[in-house]
């Protein structure tokens, strides 16, 4: 009990000290060009929180979530532009059709497993990139959406400075991690990963594997959505290669290097691979080279990221602790054990 | 009757591996199939648990036809079982097996994820409740904590019996519950199978454990190359002409 409270002041604080220095980071940081990068990075991660629930704990392998980080971009960036809409409504509309497009998909995709699930949301990637790119009348095809309104200002509250936009991102990031630790620490987030697990296993005892299926794809397609919709309201201006599968590579890049199914992995990973693309920017095309055996690295020596690195070496230490602080007593305790053993029936 | 076949029936493309088997199973009994290797006996339990669909013939479970029905609903239904190749979810430690077990039972969404409401409260504590009192059935308490993969064969063996009860089943299915496991552990699995029959769910068995079957089987029926040959209680099985030659082979007639 007391390990426990003990284990929860911990994380409070922790939470505590990275939301001072995320909202003070506006104040601290030596440029705008910082802001900029960590302001795009917060919109990533989202779309990489998305990602995470279907790869990281239901254990499907989506290749779709650039087409719908680029459908809810163009739903929301052709709704306030063309229709004038409030970004206040073109958010919201942009996350409700990629997730019912998402369902759509997952409807015929579930069906498939494996490679064939993986190449199959692959296609509707390709599809909706080749959609957005084609649909030249609705979408302006190559050329894409200019001069995208900014975020509706809220009465008082605008969204001009960069400051105030990196606020609003920050808003739906925290807003996204609060749900994702719901749903992970919840019995349904445990569901998902019990078919992650054993899919048969899940089905004989009653789970019905396709609904959570879908409820996963949707949920993290919902995300993927207001992370286009918030892209398209802060660079303001789209073009067809937001939805194109490099995007959905980088995602999964993001996502590996962070650690899959683990609440920080995703902001981690997000802002380290981002940090280091802007940092390697003087090597041009070659950084790919350092990510790609950063990348081999990770998946050969840390199948769980960084944060599952870090989570990993955690316990061994306090495993460590544990037996230094037991060991005295555990003499004592020992005979008691032994005998409990015996009555076991 | 609680579970009732009908010349129940399944091809795997030219191979026949269950061919028109009618079968009963009453309420509160245990019953076991045996049968040589390669004789059906997973087949025709993985048709009554709903994991394949049949080809043709009928399955009826507490008066209602179950036929058709999908995989997950057989759980909720009240049937339950276990695989041959001890099946848990390895990630995962003792104890979190048997609440995702209990999933089917809750009613908790995601909504009820994200806002934290009183139902999901409710059934998480729920959950933990029933998990807890399987844990002691089974007599695994003391390893609750453990990874899946950290404890022993036998004690796998309680827990894939475990997360079947967990389901609240009706009629349990156990598909070699004691393949693997020494000549000790294997009494006190038999006992815990007892265990389980006295508390009012019905038990059907696979088993390659002769003493073992006829010792806790009320009724046996036996398989051979698909068909059932023989139907009845241990004794009568130990007896049986077509039973002993289908085990030791034509040549035993010669």
């Amino acid at each position: 009990m007391l390990d426990g409270m003990k284990k929860s002041n911990a994380k409070l604080i922790a939470y505590g000290v990275l939301s001072v220095v995320a909202i003070a980071f506006p104040f601290i940081s030596p440029n705008r060009y910082y802001l900029t990068v960590v302001t795009l990075g917060f919109i990533y991660a989202i779309a990489v929180y998305g990602l995470n629930l279907i790869v990281g704990y239901l254990g499907q392998l989506s290749l779709a979530q650039a087409g719908f980080f680029g459908l809810g971009a163009y739903v929301s960036g052709l709704l306030s532009l063309k229709l004038h809409l409030s970004f206040w409504i073109s958010l919201p509309m942009a996350a409700v059709v990629t997730t019912l497009v998402a369902l759509l998909v997952g409807l015929i995709s579930f069906r498939t497993r494996g490679h064939y699930f993986v190449i199959f949301t692959l296609c509707i990637g390709v599809i909706i990139n080749l959609v957005i790119e084609k649909w030249d009348d609705l979408t302006g095809g190559v050329r894409g959406l200019i001069g995208i309104p900014r975020p509706t200002s809220i009465g008082p509250i605008d969204f001009i400075s960069l400051e105030s936009q990196y606020y609003l991102v920050l808003l739906f990031l925290s807003l996204t991690i609060f749900v994702m630790s719901r749903i992970a620490s919840s019995l349904v987030g445990r569901t998902f990963k019990s078919i992650h697990n054993s899919e048969e296993l899940a089905a004989t005892l009653g789970i019905n594997v396709m609904r959570n299926k879908l409820l996963a794809f949707g949920i993290a397609a919902f995300f993927t959505g207001i992370a286009g919709a918030l892209f398209a309201g802060y660079i303001r201006f789209i073009g067809p290669d937001i939805s194109n599968p490099h995007l959905t590579f980088e995602l999964l890049l993001f996502l590996l290097i962070g650690g899959q199914a683990t609440i920080a992995g995703p902001l981690v990973g997000t802002l380290i691979a981002t940090g280091l693309t802007e940092s390697l920017q003087f090597m041009q095309e070659y950084r790919m080279v350092v990510f790609g055996a950063l990348l081999i690295i990770i998946v050969k020596f840390f199948p769980g990221g960084l944060v599952g690195a870090a989570m990993k070496l955690k316990t061994k230490i306090e495993k460590r602790m544990n037996k230094a602080n037991k060991s005295e007593d555990a003499l004592s305790k020992g005979e008691n054990h032994a005998a409990k053993n015996r009555g076991f029936n | 009757m609680l579970l009732k076949t009908e010349a129940l029936t399944k091809n795997f493309g030219g191979l026949t591996a269950l061919n028109k088997v009618d079968f009963e199973i009453q309420e509160g009994e245990i019953v076991a199939i045996i049968g040589p290797n390669g004789a059906g006996k997973s087949t025709f339990f993985n048709l009554i648990s709903g994991y394949y669909p049949s080809c043709s013939g009928t399955i009826s479970f507490m008066g209602k036809d179950m036929t058709r029905t999908p995989t997950h609903e057989f759980a909720s239904r009240g049937i339950g079982r276990t695989f041959q190749t001890t099946n848990l979810f390895t990630d995962s430690t003792v104890l979190d097996n048997l609440i995702i077990g209990y999933r089917s039972k809750t009613k908790m969404g995601m909504l009820d994820a994200i806002f934290n409401t009183s139902r999901a409260r409710r059934d998480e504590g729920a959950s933990r409740e029933k998990a807890t009192e399987v844990l002691e059935f089974i007599g695994l308490t003391e390893v609750k904590g453990q990874p899946v993969g950290n404890i022993s064969q036998e004690a796998a063996k309680r827990l894939a019996i475990g997360l079947a009860l967990v389901t609240e089943p009706r009629l349990l299915l156990l598909d070699e519950p004691a393949a693997g496991v020494n000549h000790g552990e294997t009494n006190e699995l038999a006992k815990l199978i007892k265990k389980i029959q006295q508390t009012g769910t019905t038990v059907c068995l696979i088993e390659h454990k002769v003493q073992m079957v006829m010792n806790l089987a009320h009724r046996i029926m036996v398989l051979n190359y698909g068909s059932k040959i023989a139907e009845g209680t241990p004794k009568e099985i130990s007896n049986n002409e077509r039973v002993i030659e289908a085990y030791l082979g034509g040549a035993a007639h010669a």
